[in-house]
């Protein structure tokens, strides 16, 4: 056990994380100079495009120390967004230090500040790295007052590198042996597993990833998961290089997967833990929280033809992502569908896109919406996520929404700016905290829709980057809701409808007529856009037609130029939806949800 | 890209999906000019050392074509500018294809002309050829504008080369005109540095000069094209650089309403986007690109197509030649047009014409009930006065004729 190190590199956005795990990978030789590839970790299209890690990776690098002795260093790489805090808290968990990364020109960040604090919390270890030392603009001295006046950490105790040019990374590997401290834990107690991550094999089921805190597991155990108390016989246990590597056994102290034929995704829970059925362990590890959809929408297919297609995908899909949950669903514009339950909205963002590039499927998601609770006449409750399920208004005696604790931590140089945003979001009980001088932490509770609605992008604007957000679902709290409809040439659209706030309906009404004039093109007649609460319409706007769409000449005889040319826009069209007479553009849905403040 | 090992169902037609019951046109393509204009995106060459050569490769190409169809109904020289031919070359040159093709009695057969050429020898050699339909490249009668495009003639030189035609008795003559003319920038930074004159190219009042002028020369035929920026010519660098701007899309539309209110009032027949003609006056030739009518082209970049396959020629003189002193076809490529292309095509050629698409034809040539399918569609469109179904034609509107390449996406 003394010779394993279990860490993680966090940083702000871009400050070159992948960049370092790259060159860790290759100076401990895990992997041949030849095979190598860039931000190695990211393995998905996806990730490697964005420069976002989305799911968690790891991998075991061996180290021989200038001490003479051999080392095991585990790197776990984390994602990078507040949609997934939660799986960066419990591969935080796994590791007893971090590297605390740094870019030397761009200097502290928000997410800096935020994976600071996330990395406190777990009592961890902490190097900071300042990185792109190499650069024109670096300004080391500043970062390392920043070190010690917004950190609060010694400024002696940092190190420089440029990951890029391959400085510094030795100095590194040699802290995180002589800094971070050897894991903890008793390899003769009962098996306390901690799961940070899963991933689908198709071939072998789930491969569940894990930190064992104490006892051991080996092929042939039966492990019992504590959540739900579901048990398996381990086929394989290992740890990675890039690849899986079987071993004999994992034992305390040890980051690897265990493979159990676990078919059945959703016994696999991020922050669950795992002991042995015949000796299980007191209590669970601490932490576990059961992560739940926050935000829904539907997702149909362009084409009526492609429901089996899209049914098929999401299968497979699910398989991957265990945070997706999904539905059948139908829409009177869209037809057959699914319901679906996001983390957020770049979750969402990001299922989508997964779903056009890796399937190959044309699709189109409903406005996104959060999940209300609604107390009807005749005494029943009912969970409302879909706008097309909003009961008889009549029928309501009181509504409520899912409000958040939200904790922002920002430069108080931008506390009058994101107070004004907050209130505009209608956040309440508001709290400030002063953790180190002209550095502000405040909490507001805010209903959960709001901060759905456009606030992430606006306050990384108004904070101009410098402001980390994060939050937690708290409750419900009865509201003032109505439905908001979207007519398209006087024909109601389902999937454009949205439960608001009372107040916020005429602006919101507003908002969603100019952003749905901006997405969808002109066309050869004209489009008129109305917003309709309960039969009043309360906005609207037209698309006007246009007059001249026609080349001039076919070139003597060359019919094929111009047919190609249409030929192209016809595959354009067919990426839009046919609502009525409107080809809608997928863009259109998310849009409503955008304000126009920017 | 060279496909010329693509098996090659020479020579004969492939089936369409229901044969067009008219006869083939042949156009023939003389690539040389005296210059370049500023706006042309058609292929040609301005060095005339190689016509010499060029003709004789013309002649094998027409070889290997002999027998291609049992007669044509239309023969068409453009260009380029065919009117750049010695009279002689040309005379023999017409000579030479009717030996080679069955050119039937009553063709049209029609020669491009700049009116710079226009002289008593042409004149004479066209007469004397059987040409009976003349196509001057007038494209205004703005002296202006006619330096703008880089013409090489002037608005004077037009009307006379018109009269003369006229004098020498070839009763179907066609101007082509060209409107939607850049216009500086509105307060440009640079506009000092425009030739001053520049702005009124661009204005409507100017173009409906043309047309009066055009309409005093009781021509036979009009084809009034809107300026197309071709990628690479003069004047499209022009624009990109800003030195000039097109007018927007509700101003091209107010030119093409006012074009076709102001030809139709004075008798011209707007039948196709950018034609116009007196009633039994419209190109034979050119309707048949928009019929899917076959039809074969000779010289470097021409088309054909004979009812399911479309081939292209190469696009370069000596290419061309050179294919040919080896006694290959210059094909550049070709393609087979499934039943969809097909039908994009039909759509979008036949809302190009005022006669419109005959649904009856529609449904048997290519398989689909345009009403039936559409209907929706279509319904809403007529309401807007965009289509109209007449006489069993689904018909385009001015305003539709306007759009005509959205309707076809329908």
């Amino acid at each position: 056990m003394n010779h394993i190190r279990n860490f993680s590199i966090i940083a702000h956005i871009d400050h070159g994380k992948s960049t370092l795990a790259d060159r860790f990978i290759q100076y401990t030789g895990v992997v041949e100079d030849r095979d190598f590839q860039d931000q190695i970790l990211d393995n998905m299209d996806i990730e490697r495009e964005r420069g976002i890690t989305i799911k968690s990776q790891v991998v075991s690098l061996p180290y021989r120390a200038k001490d003479g002795r051999s080392y095991t260093l585990n790197l776990i790489d984390t994602p990078g967004h507040v949609d997934f805090t939660y799986e960066v808290s419990r591969s935080l968990a796994s590791c007893e230090g971090v590297l605390l990364l740094i870019d030397a020109a761009q200097g502290v960040q928000a997410q800096t500040l935020a994976n600071l604090y996330l990395a406190m919390e777990h009592d961890l270890a902490i190097i900071p790295v300042i990185n792109k030392i190499d650069l024109p603009s670096a300004d080391v001295e500043r970062v390392i007052d920043q070190i010690d006046s917004e950190l609060g950490l010694d400024p002696d105790t940092h190190l420089k590198c440029s990951a890029k040019e391959g400085i510094g990374i030795e100095e590194i590997l040699e802290a995180i042996v002589e800094r971070i401290p050897p894991p903890k834990g008793d390899p003769a107690a009962p098996l306390a597993a901690l799961i940070f991550d899963a991933k689908y094999d198709s071939f072998r089921g789930t491969v569940i990833h894990c930190r064992i805190f104490d006892g051991a597991v080996k092929a042939g155990d039966i492990i019992r998961f504590m959540f739900n108390g579901a048990t398996y016989r381990v086929e394989d246990v290992g740890h990675f290089l890039l690849q899986r590597q079987k071993r004999e056994s994992l034992s305390a102290g040890d980051v690897g997967y265990i493979i159990a034929g676990v078919k059945t995704v959703s016994d696999v829970r991020t922050g669950d833990t795992i002991t042995l059925e015949n000796r299980p362990c007191p209590k669970p590890l601490p932490g576990f929280k059961e992560v739940k959809p926050v935000v829904f929408a539907s997702i149909y297919p362009i084409a009526a033809d492609d429901y089996t297609d899209l049914a098929d995908s999401l299968d497979k899909f699910k398989l991957n992502d265990a945070s997706f949950v999904y539905e059948k669903d139908s829409s009177t514009a869209l037809g057959q569908g699914f319901r679906c339950g996001f983390l957020g909205l770049l979750h969402l963002d990001i299922v989508q896109e997964r779903l056009e590039r890796e399937f190959d499927l044309s699709i189109i998601l409903s406005v996104p919406s959060v999940r209300y609770r609604f107390t009807l006449k005749d005494g029943t409750g009912r969970f409302v996520d879909n706008p097309a399920h909003y009961p008889e208004p009549m029928s309501i005696i009181k509504s409520e929404e899912p409000y958040i604790r939200a904790a922002m931590m920002l430069p108080d140089r931008y506390l009058g700016a994101v107070m004004k945003l907050c209130m505009e979001k209608r956040g309440v009980n508001s709290t400030l905290n002063y953790p180190s001088p002209g550095r502000a932490e405040l909490i507001y509770e805010m209903p959960l829709a709001e901060v759905i609605f456009d606030f992430y992008d606006r306050f990384k604007s108004v904070t101009q980057g410098y402001g980390s957000f994060d939050y937690d679902l708290i409750d419900y709290r009865e509201s003032s809701l109505v439905l908001l409809d979207i007519l398209v040439n006087g024909e109601k659209v389902d999937a454009l409808s949205q439960i608001v706030h009372r107040e916020r309906a005429r602006t919101r009404g507003l908002q969603a007529c100019e952003r749905l004039k901006e997405e969808i093109p002109r066309q050869m007649f004209k489009i008129a856009i109305q917003g309709v609460i309960g039969g009043e319409i309360i906005s609207r706007t037209t698309i006007s037609p246009f007059r001249k769409d026609v080349i001039a000449k076919c070139y003597g005889g060359d019919i094929s130029r111009k047919r190609k040319l249409l030929e192209k826009q016809k595959k354009g069209k067919k990426r839009m939806k046919m609502i009525g007479n409107v080809s809608i553009p997928q863009s259109a849905f998310l849009a409503v949800l955008k304000s126009d403040t920017e | 890209m060279d496909k010329r090992s693509i098996p090659n169902p020479d020579g004969n037609p492939l089936p369409a999906a229901q044969e067009s019951d008219e006869l083939p046109g042949l156009y023939i393509h003389i690539p040389f000019c005296v210059r370049k204009c500023a706006y042309c995106g058609f292929y040609s060459v301005t060095g005339r050392s190689q016509i010499p050569d060029y003709l004789a490769a013309l002649r094998r190409e027409m070889d290997l074509y002999r027998g291609w169809a049992a007669s044509f109904d239309t023969l068409y020289i453009g260009g380029g500018t065919p009117s750049v031919l010695p009279a002689a070359e040309l005379e023999k040159l017409i000579a030479d294809i009717r030996g080679t093709f069955a050119i039937s009695s009553d063709a049209e057969i029609t020669v491009e002309a700049n009116p710079a050429d226009i002289d008593a020898g042409i004149l004479t050699t066209l007469r004397r050829t059987g040409v009976n339909r003349l196509n001057i490249g007038v494209q205004s009668f703005n002296d202006d504008s006619l330096a703008l495009l880089g013409r090489r003639h002037t608005a004077i030189q037009a009307i006379g080369a018109v009269q003369r035609a006229r004098d020498a008795g070839l009763e179907n003559i066609g101007l082509d005109l060209i409107y939607g003319l850049p216009s500086s920038p509105a307060e440009g930074a640079n506009g000092d540095m425009m030739p001053h004159r520049v702005p009124i190219c661009g204005h409507l009042t100017t173009w409906l000069a043309t047309l009066d002028t055009a309409i005093g020369l009781n021509p036979d035929h009009l084809s009034c094209y809107q300026l197309t920026l071709e990628e690479g010519t003069p004047l499209a660098e022009r624009c990109s650089r800003g030195e000039v701007v097109l007018p927007e899309e509700a101003v091209q539309a107010d030119f093409f309403c006012n074009t076709s209110e102001f030809l139709e009032d004075n008798g011209y027949i707007h039948y196709e986007v950018s034609n116009f003609a007196r009633p039994g006056r419209e190109s034979r030739h050119n309707r048949k690109y928009w019929n899917h009518a076959p039809y074969l082209g000779l010289g470097p970049a021409a088309h054909s197509f004979s009812g399911r396959e479309r081939r292209w020629n190469r696009r370069s003189v000596d290419a061309y030649i050179s294919d040919l002193e080896s006694g290959r076809k210059p094909v550049e490529s070709r393609e087979i047009l499934n039943d969809e292309q097909l039908r994009l095509e039909a759509l979008f050629l036949g809302f190009r014409t005022r006669r419109g698409i005959c649904l009856e034809t529609f449904k048997i040539r290519y398989g689909r009930d345009l009403l039936a399918d559409k209907r929706d569609m279509i319904e809403r469109l007529s309401g807007e006065g965009l289509v109209e179904i007449r006489d069993g034609f689904l018909r385009p509107t001015r305003a539709g004729m306007a759009v005509a390449d959205s309707l076809a996406l329908i």
